[in-house]
């Protein structure tokens, strides 16, 4: 059962599927990190994003890949006006409201989907879906190693943003300060709707990753997003290098586990991770000390 | 102004009450028309095969409508139902179907759907026709209502082995090893716990049972332990869309073993599947439910289905041979009296169905003329290989590289 054959594939296929995890958690630490809320409606947001790509390609005959620079705009404009529109104002400032307020998103958007769609699983069907790349120890599907390259892009992307542009200098300054970040003259709901619309932008893209070799039903998301949580606290509130290690780590962790205890337990390692990570080190790998 | 609306509502509930209570009565008066009971698994996981399911009942219901009706009974009304791929969602509907006074209830589709549908039927000891549930729990529990037209595990494991060992016999013993892939709930589980029983007393040695549960949208772990392995036979045994997946996995690895061998494969047998992905499904063997080859009227309801542009796969000829079953028994029981139609049931001999089966008699709700058949994709297309009495080309085996 150790046999390197099987090991070393299951292995990187747990890397290539932690990848599109991490970019899931990747939206909900930056929220956090942030807006200090925990957002659960990431994963009827997902849901959404999945549907959408879906009718983008059957509709439009957009292939996923291309679909990503019309959703992720789309989807960033959504985030935008919800966090403007929607959370903000109803929340008052609180934490605690914006809790219940995304949880309340959640459930409207879900059963949005559920009433557009019905509970039906659907997918759609690529010529390259089942293509793989020949590593010679190791056959990967085409659309996996895609997803892998294109999370590092956009993990890329989102820290140079972060790091060089005023938009990004004025996130940071908010998650540190947010009382001195206004009084310096930063518009702070401008920032917290840009970060929710970045965010959004995120679960979009790796929507588009994921439905060539995943299905869609209206609460499809709500499993990638406990996958999130675990690695948003495996990897540290808020850290974005922690979200990506993390969720690398937790794609092996799954495809292991999966390997040795079977394909029904397969994600018992992962919620025994996240309850040892809440016992030992409770800020994660990479989160700061509260 | 509030005097007169309370006035007017009093009076409207009067009216609604003599209604109610005149309800009954006009409706026997009638005397036309019998509900009948559809329920399939439409949305969810099992949605595929659950609209197969219903639309093969809908062509028997439309048939038998069109030439009048049931004798002396009128015309069919069907309810439909969706049981969400959930035992909880099939319940649910046995209330909605029992309180809307349907006579009998055909359909179920999955073994865990059919237990739970024939519990709650039984509460109100509505006859209930199971369309494909192979579970043997489902008619061993001693439910007086509940009737399985086709086939159980215990009848089909013990085919599908024997035919197995005779193929492998017939070509000089190439497999030895098998590996066992089932899907993890109630179908899945029990077939594999037979095979795990039954196999070894054949010569074959399993080297591992892999269950996985319903959806699995990945199977590179489980094509990965078969690379490590290296079986001479796999034996799947899960619905469709996890079926179609295997397959795909195991050319998208490059697993060539020398025979995939289904029992009960969800795709093994589909036209559709075949139709789709014609390299993943080329020689795979099945030994599952199959319509009479040699039958007219098989043939016809096959060309009538594909006419609309569907496959004609197993949920559609079982339910429709189901709904004539009922049918025929409603028509002998003269009346939709739930009991009355309950041993007509139990004493059918029907014979107008499209299965290859034996004489029609009922044991404890089991059909014992029931059989499945050993299929094979050849040329592009599903050809009986077993029974010699119904088989239509002889097995290619070990597949050819």
């Amino acid at each position: 059962m150790l046999s390197p054959v099987i090991l070393i594939p299951a292995i990187l296929n747990g890397l290539l599927t932690g990848a599109v995890y991490a970019l899931v958690a990747l939206g909900l630490t930056l929220i956090y990190g942030v807006l200090h809320i925990i957002n659960f409606a990431h994963g009827a947001l997902l849901s959404a994003a999945l549907f959408a790509a879906f009718f983008a390609f059957r509709l439009l005959g957009l292939d996923p890949y291309l679909a990503a620079f019309l959703l992720a705009p789309v989807f960033f404009a959504i985030g935008y006006a919800l966090q403007r529109l929607v959370i903000g104002p109803a929340s008052h400032g609180d934490d605690r409201n914006m809790l219940l307020v995304t949880l309340g998103l959640s459930i409207i958007v879900e059963n949005a989907l559920l009433f557009a769609f019905r509970a039906d699983t659907r997918t759609i069907d690529l010529s390259y879906a089942f293509a793989t790349v020949d590593f010679g120890f190791a056959f990967l599907a085409v659309p996996r190693v895609i997803g892998f390259a294109v999370v590092f892009a956009v993990a890329l992307v989102l820290w140079a943003i972060m790091r060089f542009t005023d938009i990004g200098k004025a996130i940071r300054a908010v998650a540190k300060e947010k009382l001195g970040a206004e009084l310096a003259g930063i518009d702070v709901a401008h920032v917290y709707a840009m970060t929710f619309g970045l965010g959004t932008a995120c679960v979009a893209i790796a929507a588009c990753l994921l439905i060539p070799t995943y299905y869609v039903n209206p609460s499809v998301g709500d499993g990638f997003v406990l996958i999130a949580f675990t690695i948003v606290v495996l990897g540290g509130m808020g850290s974005v290098p922690g979200a990506l290690i993390g969720g690398l780590v937790i794609g092996v962790v799954e495809s292991l586990s999966g390997l040795f205890l079977g394909e029904s337990l397969g994600q018992i390692g992962i919620f025994l991770i996240f309850i040892a990570v809440l016992l030992a080190r409770p800020t994660g790998l990479f989160g700061a000390k509260a | 102004m509030s005097d007169n609306k309370l006035s007017l509502s009093r009076r409207t509930l009067l009216a609604g009450t003599a209604a109610t209570i005149a309800m009954p009565s006009v409706l026997r008066a009638q005397g036309a028309g019998v509900k009948l009971g559809i329920l399939h698994p439409v949305s969810g996981a099992l949605s595929y095969s659950g609209t197969q399911g219903r639309l093969g009942a809908m062509l028997a219901v439309d048939e038998i409508n069109a030439a009048g009706g049931i004798k002396g009974l009128g015309k069919i009304d069907a309810v439909l139902g969706d049981a969400q791929s959930t035992p909880a969602g099939g319940t649910a509907e046995v209330e909605k179907m029992n309180s809307a006074g349907v006579a009998a209830i055909v359909g179920g589709y999955a073994s865990a759907l059919c237990l739970a549908i024939s519990q709650a039927a039984a509460r109100y000891d509505l006859p209930y026709v199971v369309d494909v549930g192979v579970a043997d729990a489902i008619v061993t529990r001693g439910l007086k209502n509940t009737f399985r037209f086709g086939p159980g595990f215990g009848v089909i494991a013990k085919t599908a082995i024997a035919n197995l060992a005779a193929i492998n016999d017939a070509a000089g013993k190439p497999a030895k090893t098998v590996m066992i892939v089932h899907e993890d709930s109630l179908f899945g589980s029990g077939l594999a716990k037979l095979l795990n029983a039954q196999l070894p007393q054949h010569g074959f040695q399993i080297l591992e049972t892999i269950p996985h549960p319903t959806p699995t949208r990945d199977f590179n772990n489980v094509v990965l332990k078969m690379k490590a392995q290296n079986p001479d036979l796999v034996i799947p045994a899960n619905y469709y869309n996890e079926y179609v997946l295997l397959a795909r996995t195991m050319q998208q690895q490059h697993v060539k073993p020398k025979g995939i061998y289904s029992v009960l494969g969800g795709a093994a047998s589909s036209y559709k599947f075949v139709k789709e992905f014609p390299e993943a499904a080329k020689y795979i063997m099945d030994c599952n439910h199959w319509f009479d080859p040699k039958n007219p009227k098989a043939l016809a309801l096959k060309k009538k289905v594909e006419d609309k542009g569907q496959f004609f796969t197993y949920e559609v000829y079982m339910n429709y041979s189901c709904v004539l079953l009922t049918a025929d028994a409603l028509a002998r029981a003269g009346s939709a009296d739930r009991g009355k139609l309950t041993e007509a049931l139990a004493s059918s001999s029907f014979a107008g169905h499209v299965m290859p089966y034996g004489p029609t008699k009922f044991v404890n709700g089991q059909n014992q003329g029931a059989a499945p058949v050993n299929t094979q994709v050849l040329d592009n297309d599903i050809k009986v290989v077993l029974p010699a009495a119904f088989a239509q080309a002889k097995p290619v085996f070990p597949m050819p590289a």
